[in-house]
Formats: structure tokens, sequence, C-alpha cells
């Protein structure tokens, strides 16, 4: 009924990380894609590499200003983290909309970054918390941040054989505000039309930092850059929030398909970016 | 071509065994060995028709290999109580009426079980969170609710009274 493959299920990192250097070897994590993909004869693996034994990929941890999480942390272990909870609010809020719950329980962050989908809903939370992603291959590890881990839709910077093996951010400042809207036909179990997250952060008044994370509206999830640098440096006011939504929508690069028109993404955009810099100013002023 | 191997998997509390070659899902080896209160629906993970507890924790049977759960707790909505004496979630979805066609019954009560374990007391919040990995196209969810609320309180007045 659809493909077959050998499966191996190494007990350690470097185990695992030796068995997918074979020609058209592929990591299984939580399955939540791939199987379904091989299903659909998208994949066609020669090898599977199971990481159900590496619970050393799994967990979360803070440590002074830095907080680390392991490639096989699950999203409902974001959505159980008091440290998450803490840290990265607008990642709580997009795990509860991600899928349902069987799905959750098994999707890790590793591999919602790993499938490449601009409508991937953990991404657009990273990219505002300027999360880096450590990639290992079996001659070591390097640092990507992961604004700059995307290169076109579903391709990225990481090598055939490399893996996500942690995902690390900055404990924002006190006085700052991080939030994810995920516009969608249903708040549960449905692929995101547009999804938007915002951060911002704030000394005496004066935005010091402003993030802008776009989702489905792109061949990517990606930054929009000049909307931020309108706000960064400045006092928010209603007309300064209406031109950066407006630059932002303006970045986007959305398509038509089953889910929305393209238009209404744009408009999407604009409409949320305003809600949410709105309602992250508000809430820090 | 992959080979079968003999797999001990511990289904609600007794051992099976299964020969299974490694492509071939959790799914397929419960309903192969007759745990067919595990449903076959979308096989993508949209459904939950399929789902199963892995160390009570709700996981969909379609999209978990059969190999990876080798000595793991693996419990079935039929797993969950007897006909003599029946889990909360049996009884309160019977009692409310929590179920039409039946089809997505086992998944629903078995993600419903997954999320009281996690959240003793759940939020219609909560509940609505917990369940929306599970269509239903016949009971419209309230008595579903309902059921999964009075299961979760049920399931508390045991613990305290213990």
């Amino acid at each position: 009924m659809y493909a077959t493959f050998d499966l191996d299920r190494p007990g350690d990192l470097a185990g695992a990380l030796a068995l997918l250097k074979a020609k058209g070897a592929v990591a299984l994590a939580g399955g939540t894609n791939l199987i379904v993909d091989v299903r659909a004869g998208r994949e066609n693996p020669r090898r599977v590499v199971s990481l159900d034994k590496l619970d050393s990929l799994r967990g979360i941890r803070q440590a002074g200003g830095k907080v680390a999480i392991g490639g096989r942390t699950t999203v409902t272990d974001l959505l159980r983290s008091p440290i998450i909870a803490k840290t990265a609010p607008a990642l709580v809020e997009s795990a509860r909309q991600f899928a349902g719950q069987m799905v959750r329980n098994t999707a890790t962050v590793a591999g919602n970054i790993a499938c490449g989908s601009p409508a991937a809903d953990l991404v657009p939370p990273l990219f505002a918390l300027d999360a880096e992603l450590t990639l290992a291959s079996p001659r070591g590890q390097r640092t990507v941040p992961i604004a700059s881990y995307f290169t076109g839709y579903k391709k990225d910077v990481r090598r055939p054989g490399e893996l996500i093996t942690r995902i690390s951010w900055k404990a924002p400042p006190p006085r700052s505000r991080a939030l994810f809207y995920k516009l969608a036909r249903r708040k549960g179990d449905a692929i995101t039309v547009v999804g938007v997250a915002v951060a911002l952060d704030i000394e005496r008044g004066i935005c010091r930092r402003a993030r802008i994370a776009l989702g489905a509206v792109a061949p990517t999830v990606f930054r929009a850059r000049e909307a931020e640098a309108m706000l960064e440096g400045q006092t928010l006011t209603p007309a300064l929030i209406e031109s950066a939504a407006k630059a932002a929508a303006a970045a986007a690069r959305p398509i038509d398909d089953v889910r929305a028109s393209a238009a209404y993404r744009r408009h999407g955009v604009h409409v949320l970016v305003r809600r949410l810099l709105g309602q992250a100013w508000e809430q820090l002023s | 071509m992959p080979k079968d191997r003999a797999l001990a998997l511990r289904v609600n509390g007794r051992t099976v065994e299964v020969e299974i070659p490694p492509h071939r899902t959790l799914l397929e080896a419960l309903r192969d060995t007759g745990f067919v209160d595990v449903k076959r629906g979308c096989e993508k993970g949209d459904c939950g028709a399929c789902a199963v507890l892995i160390d009570g924790v709700a996981v969909d049977a379609c999209l978990t290999l059969a190999w990876t759960v080798e000595g793991r707790d693996i419990v079935t909505a039929a797993g969950l109580g007897t006909h003599e004496n029946m889990h909360p979630l049996q009884k309160t979805f019977v009692e409310k009426g929590a179920i039409q066609c039946g089809y997505c019954t086992p998944g629903l009560i078995v993600a419903a079980q997954s999320l009281i374990s996690m959240t003793p007391n759940p939020s219609e919040e909560d509940i609505r969170v917990g369940l929306s990995g599970n269509l239903c196209r016949c009971t419209g969810y309230a008595k579903v609710f309902e059921a999964v609320r009075e299961a979760a309180a049920e399931v508390r007045n045991q613990r305290s009274r213990r």
C-alpha cells in the first residue's frame, strides 16, 4: 500500500548521525509529517532512523538568561512548561492551536522547523524570539539564526544528514511583549491561512526592539524588516502602527490556494499586524 | 524488501505477539490482532479515530510505527474498563448520549483520558483544545463535552475518596 523501508532505532545521537550519513536515510521524530508524506508517495526513504530512544534531545532548560530546548521536545511539552510560559508566551499561543492533541503529543519542535512549511505554526514565534538553531552532524555542530535558516519554499541550509538538536533564545527583558495570532478556518486541526507573531521590547517609553514575523504568506516564514525598522527607536502611535502594518502587508508575497486568496491573506497581514502591535503596545504602556 | 520481525506488544495489560515489517503502523498491528476498537479513519493524523494511549499519552496509531512502541504500555479505549467496571468516561459517554454512529467514540475517549490525566479539572476551553484532533460529524460535540466534564469530576471524586 505504501513504500517499504528499513528502520533503525539508535540509542544515542552519535549513532543516529552515523546512520543518517547513508544515502536515502531520513530522520523520524514525531512522524506526523514523515509518515503522512511516505504514505502519500511524497517521500520515499530507503532507511528511516527513528529518534524515539534519544531522550537526551527532549527537554526544556533555562540557564542564566538563556532558554534551550532539545529538538525532540514535543508541542505538548511546550504547553506544560513554566519556562516556556514565562519566556515565550507567543510560542505557547501557537502550540495551543497546533493541529490536535494526538499530533501535539508527538510532533516535535525540530520537526516543525525541519518540515520547511511556510505555514509551520511554531516558526513565527521563534523568529520573533531571535531563536538560534544548533545543527549537528558527525563532523560537529554549528549554530544558525532561525531568520537565516530558510532559503526558499521547503528549502533550508540544513545539509543531508544534519539534525536540528537544539533551539535556544535569550529570555526577553522584563518590559517586553510577544503575541501570536493564527488565522485559520477553525481554532484547531487546521492549516494556517495567515500566522503573525510580534514582539516589542520597551525602554522608557521607546520601542527598542520590534519583531514582526509572518507565516503562510510567502515561500518561507520571514521578518517584515522594513516595518520593524519603522518602529524601533520610536514611541508608537496609532498612525505609526498603521504605517508599519501597511509595510508588512506590502512585504508579503502570498499565493491563492484552497484555503484563501492572496488578496485575503495580504489584507489579513495588514489587519493582524496592526491589531497585535496595538495590543502589545497598550499592554506595555 | 525489509524483513518482518516478531514483536511483543503490551496492549491492555497483556502481551500480544505480532510479526510485522518495519514500515507497518501500530494501527495495522492492533487491528490485525483483534483490537478493532481502534478505528481506521483518515490515516494522516487529522481525525483521531485511531487514538491509543502510549504510556498514558494519546497518540495517533496511524502515524506510529509498530516497531517503535515495543516495550511501552499501550491502552485502547476498550482497555480502560470492563462491562462490569466501566471507566467514568465510558459510563458518561453512554449516559449523556455522546455517541451517535460511534466510529469516533474510541478515539474521543482515549483523547479525553489523556486530557484529564494531564489536566484533572479541565475548563471548557481545555476540553475543546484537548479534543481538537478528534473529528465527530454526528454529535455536534455538546454532549461529548458534557460527558468529559462529568467524567473528569467523577475521576477527581474517586481520587479524593481514596
